[in-house]
């Protein structure tokens, strides 16, 4: 034990020069690191707040300007939205569709979720899987013309309906997926334990099942609501009556029509539009953690 | 009285968790399905509870044939390895469960649990989730919601497995005395040799869906009726050795040893000797496993020796316990002189010792 | 399995069969209005050769490939992991706000940003150019690619950040103390230790993130296409040509190469994705 420490002792003080200079070094990198990767956070910053000024800005500007600058602070701008005969009515159609088309996901998934997880059948994670890409090319546009004529044959076009039936059926595979790995996630015990009991299909499913993927469930709903709050193309192609419009195609309206866009109005519905999704995702992250599910693990 | 009659599990690819299965269990025993991992005990227990759908055979619990029907209808409680506690639920609305799905009244059905909880001494925990319980108290409450619905079998899935050692045998004891105090027909798997003969009325020892022995933890520990059992069962395992018979005298590892029963001339066999019946002498005898001490364990009151043995068939390991003030020391000569009337011998396997 | 029923059913009607009805629409004459909308005729794989032969076509696609290379696989996933790399075991508030950040240009509604970017980017009043002191610079009118190329990366990083840093997690931290102590430089530790490890997450990612940019139509609101179609990516020219233009039949043949193009490309990524897989085994 002495011997030992005094031999720690004697490579301390006889450090050999190359070796004090390598420290040096090294410790220079490290600060150069640290530097480096404080100008490029500040950097990633600076880029991603930017745009977002803008936002933050011209709502409570008296004289909004497409420039972000420093506001001349006002309220009144929000009194606009209530002269706009569409706003509030675009606001009541996003509701509308966005809690249709979660309810239908969050319901059909979480049924389809639990049989597919607890059934063995051949083949099926390759069918999950090969649903999930049809669902995010489909969705996109490559399926904008059948779609269209789908819903024209169908009778759904300028229906709320027909924009929520076609959204969730874009949104379900992926919602299946990740809810499937929440049900995979639980121990089928849960389950038998309640069937000795006597527990039927249906009992298990709301008294077990349902309240253990509760975050799961959550975490659907408000992908779901998103989503569809935020969707322009579908709307855009299926409705043609601005009554029935949510806020999205409203909003891209307000700033396309001729003439100079009214600043004031696109600025305080922008703002107003995007509050609820911002809200709900920091809902969502304070009660159950904003985690990554389903496929990306695989 | 739980009966099995032919009982088959085959599951898809041709494997054989249970084959063609008979047993008879008693009204208020503890019966214990003991065997190494894979032997289909679990199956086995499963299949009991109507969780697995048997390939053939029947079930029988009681009177009724129960082979047909869901788990629900058999009145049988199980408790599982993890215990599937419901996390969402309180330890009373999980102990009320079973009572919730017969469509007891609620202050009935809480009544009863917060009973049944007494019984367990889980009273202070009525409130907590199952997270805040420690092992041993999710155990418990496991129990209590098998207890609350007044089944006529329980089945208990590796009940002790998930605790650690020193609960273990806590759990053991108290396990024991619940049984015996409800005097409810009780069924459990366990992978561990020392959980079944310590709590168990009776065990089967399984092996690739096979029963290969049933009998009283005394039976099965003194007489093991074949190598597999006789290796499966003891805390140390069973010195097993190839012998023949010669000369009216059995040869085993250098060993001459009077002829036992039920053996004639000229067979080879294996001699079966728990290193507990092995006495340890330093003088040499001709009765005797002559060795050099390898290694010595201690096991607290005791000692396990093993001696390496040499002679014409080669070189065997020998094991005899010694009591704690008689170990010998590593390296020395010692011989292991084994008590005849605890010998057993096997012949391909089967115990042959009438 | 009556629990999966009516999903797939859902899915069946509005996923799949619209897929395949693609490939029928696309071999007719069918037209939005006039008299070729109210009996369409079989014209062959007539607007599959007019498609491949179409100028408009081969723009369109080589500006989607650009935007799929600029800000997908280089733009999201690049940053995205050079996000992720330097946050990792952080904490405290320069995380949450770098996060919340990336993660707000992620969440906020298409429509909104969309703007935002307009609003950004103006000619005369725009707050990049009053930034830069170039008053006039006109962004979208002479940068079309450019600008939606930035554009999506600023939009979609928060998606490849978050998986990135979700996969970094499951680096053991002993593995980079050990390359550490070897004297590994950052370099190769991430060559050594970190790429070997997160391999199949970043496959998964690239393909996530550019099958989603390959139908993004985001920039639609942004630019429409213009000037002059130099911003036309696929799924723009489709709504052009077949919404806009009425020309359903010989959109749905376009929507159809697409939708080939995209299975090629998971395929491509799933075949990696085994590589890995029997590499391992």
């Amino acid at each position: 034990m002495t011997v030992g420490q005094e031999h720690d002792q004697a490579v301390t003080r006889a450090v050999p020069p190359a070796r004090a200079a390598r420290a040096d070094t090294g410790r220079v990198r490290h600060a150069m690191g640290a530097i480096g990767r404080a100008t490029f956070l500040a950097a990633v910053a600076g880029f991603f707040a930017l745009p977002l000024l803008w936002l933050a800005t011209a709502p409570f500007d008296a004289h909004p300007t497409i420039t972000a600058s420093f506001p001349e602070f006002t309220l009144n701008n929000f009194r606009s939205l209530l002269d706009n005969p569409y706003v509030l009515t675009s606001l009541g159609n996003s509701v509308l569709q966005a809690a249709g088309s979660a309810v239908l996901v969050v319901v059909l998934a979480a049924l389809a979720a639990y049989a597919l997880s607890r059934v063995r059948i051949p083949g099926r994670d390759a069918l999950l899987y090969v649903l999930l890409l049809l669902s995010s090319v489909v969705t996109g546009t490559a399926a904008m013309v059948p779609i269209f004529e789908l819903a024209t044959r169908l009778n759904l076009i300028d229906t709320h309906l027909g924009v929520v039936l076609t959204l969730s059926g874009g949104l379900l595979p992926a919602a299946i997926f990740i809810l499937k790995d929440f049900m995979d996630g639980t121990p089928t015990s849960y389950e038998e334990s309640a069937r000795v009991f006597g527990a039927s299909p249906l009992q298990i499913l709301w008294h077990i099942v349902v309240p253990v993927i509760r975050p799961g469930l959550a975490t659907i709903a408000v992908w779901a609501v998103a989503s569809v709050w935020g969707s322009f193309l579908t709307p855009f192609i299926l409705l043609r009556s601005p009554e029935k419009s949510p806020g999205a195609v409203i909003l891209y309206t307000l700033y396309t029509e001729g003439g100079s866009p009214r600043l004031d109005l696109i600025s305080t519905f922008s703002l107003l539009y995007s509050l609820p999704v911002v809200l709900m995702y920091i809902f969502v992250s304070r009660k159950y953690g904003f985690r990554f599910h389903g496929g990306i693990k695989r | 009285m739980i009966s099995l009659h032919g009982l088959t599990k085959e599951f898809p690819g041709g494997v054989k968790a249970v084959d063609a299965l008979d047993l008879e269990i008693a009204d208020g025993e503890f019966f214990a399905l003991l065997g190494p991992s894979g032997c289909g005990k679990t199956t086995l227990l499963r299949t009991i509870a109507g969780l697995e759908t048997p390939t053939s055979g029947r079930i029988t619990i009681g009177n009724n044939d129960v082979t047909g029907l869901p788990p629900g209808r058999r009145d049988v409680a199980m408790v599982f390895q993890d215990y599937a506690l419901f996390p969402h639920m309180d330890v009373t609305a999980n102990i009320a469960y079973p009572l919730r799905i017969k469509k007891v009244p609620r202050a009935e059905r809480e009544a009863k649990a917060a009973q049944t909880a007494s019984r367990l001494s889980l009273s202070e925990l009525l409130a907590r989730r199952p997270g805040q319980l420690s092992g041993g108290q999710q155990q418990r409450v496991a129990l209590a919601r098998a207890i609350a619905c007044h089944p006529t079998v329980f089945l208990f899935d590796e009940p002790l497995s998930n605790l650690d050692a020193r609960m273990r045998l806590e759990a053991r004891t108290f396990l024991k005395r619940l049984q015996r105090e409800l005097a409810v027909t009780t069924v459990f798997v366990t992978h561990d040799q020392s959980e079944a003969l310590a709590m168990a009325d009776r065990i089967a020892v399984m092996s690739a869906g096979r029963i290969m022995q049933v009998g009283t933890p005394s039976e099965v520990f003194q007489r093991p009726s074949s190598t597999f059992v006789a290796s499966f069962i003891g805390s140390t395992p069973m010195n097993l050795l190839p012998g023949v018979v010669k000369d009216g005298t059995l040869r085993v590892a250098g060993a001459v040893l009077p002829l036992p029963e039920g053996v004639a001339g000229g067979e080879e066999v294996v001699y079966g000797l728990r290193p507990e019946y092995m006495d340890l002498s330093v003088t040499a005898r001709e009765d005797a496993f002559a060795g050099h001490v390898s290694v010595v364990e201690n096991l607290g009151t005791s000692f396990l020796v093993t001696l390496e043995v040499t002679c014409d068939s080669g070189e065997h390991l020998v094991q005899a316990v010694v009591p704690e003030d008689a170990e010998p020391a590593p390296g020395g000569a010692a011989w292991a002189v084994p008590r005849h009337p605890r010998a057993l011998v096997y012949r391909d396997g089967e115990l042959v010792t009438p | 399995m009556g629990f999966v029923f009516p999903a797939l059913v859902l899915i069946g009607v509005f996923l799949i069969f619209p897929a395949l009805w693609t490939i029928y629409l696309g071999l007719t004459d069918f037209r939005l209005t006039g008299l070729a909308a109210a009996d369409p005729q079989i014209v062959g794989v007539d607007n599959y050769t007019a498609a491949l032969g179409d100028e408009r076509f081969h723009t369109s696609l080589w500006l989607t490939v650009q935007f799929v290379l600029g800000s997908a696989i280089i733009g999201q996933a690049g940053l995205g992991f050079s996000i992720a790399w330097a946050l990792r075991n952080r904490t405290g508030p320069v995380k949450r706000v770098v996060e919340g950040l990336v993660l707000l240009a992620w969440i906020l509604p298409s429509s909104v940003v969309a703007f935002l970017w307009i609003a950004l980017l103006d000619r005369d009043q725009g707050t990049l150019n009053a930034l830069l002191h170039m008053p006039g610079f006109a962004w979208l009118l002479d940068h079309p690619m450019l600008s939606i190329i930035v554009f999506n990366t600023w939009r979609g990083t928060a998606f490849s950040m978050m998986l990135y840093g979700a996969a970094l997690e499951n680096v053991p931290p002993s593995h980079l103390e050990t390359a550490r102590l070897a004297g590994a430089s950052t370099f190769q530790q991430l060559r050594d230790v970190v790429f070997p490890r997160i391999r199949g997450h970043m496959l998964t990612n690239l393909l996530l993130i550019s099958l989603w940019t390959f139908n993004d139509f985001t920039s639609f609101q942004i630019t429409a296409g213009g000037p002059e179609g130099r911003s036309e990516i696929l799924p723009v020219y489709i709504y052009n040509v077949a919404l806009s233009g009425g020309r359903l039949g010989f959109g749905a043949a376009v929507s159809f190469l697409v939708l080939l193009i995209n299975l090629v490309l998971a395929l491509v990524y799933l075949r990696l994705l085994r590589g890995r897989r029997g590499a391992e085994a």
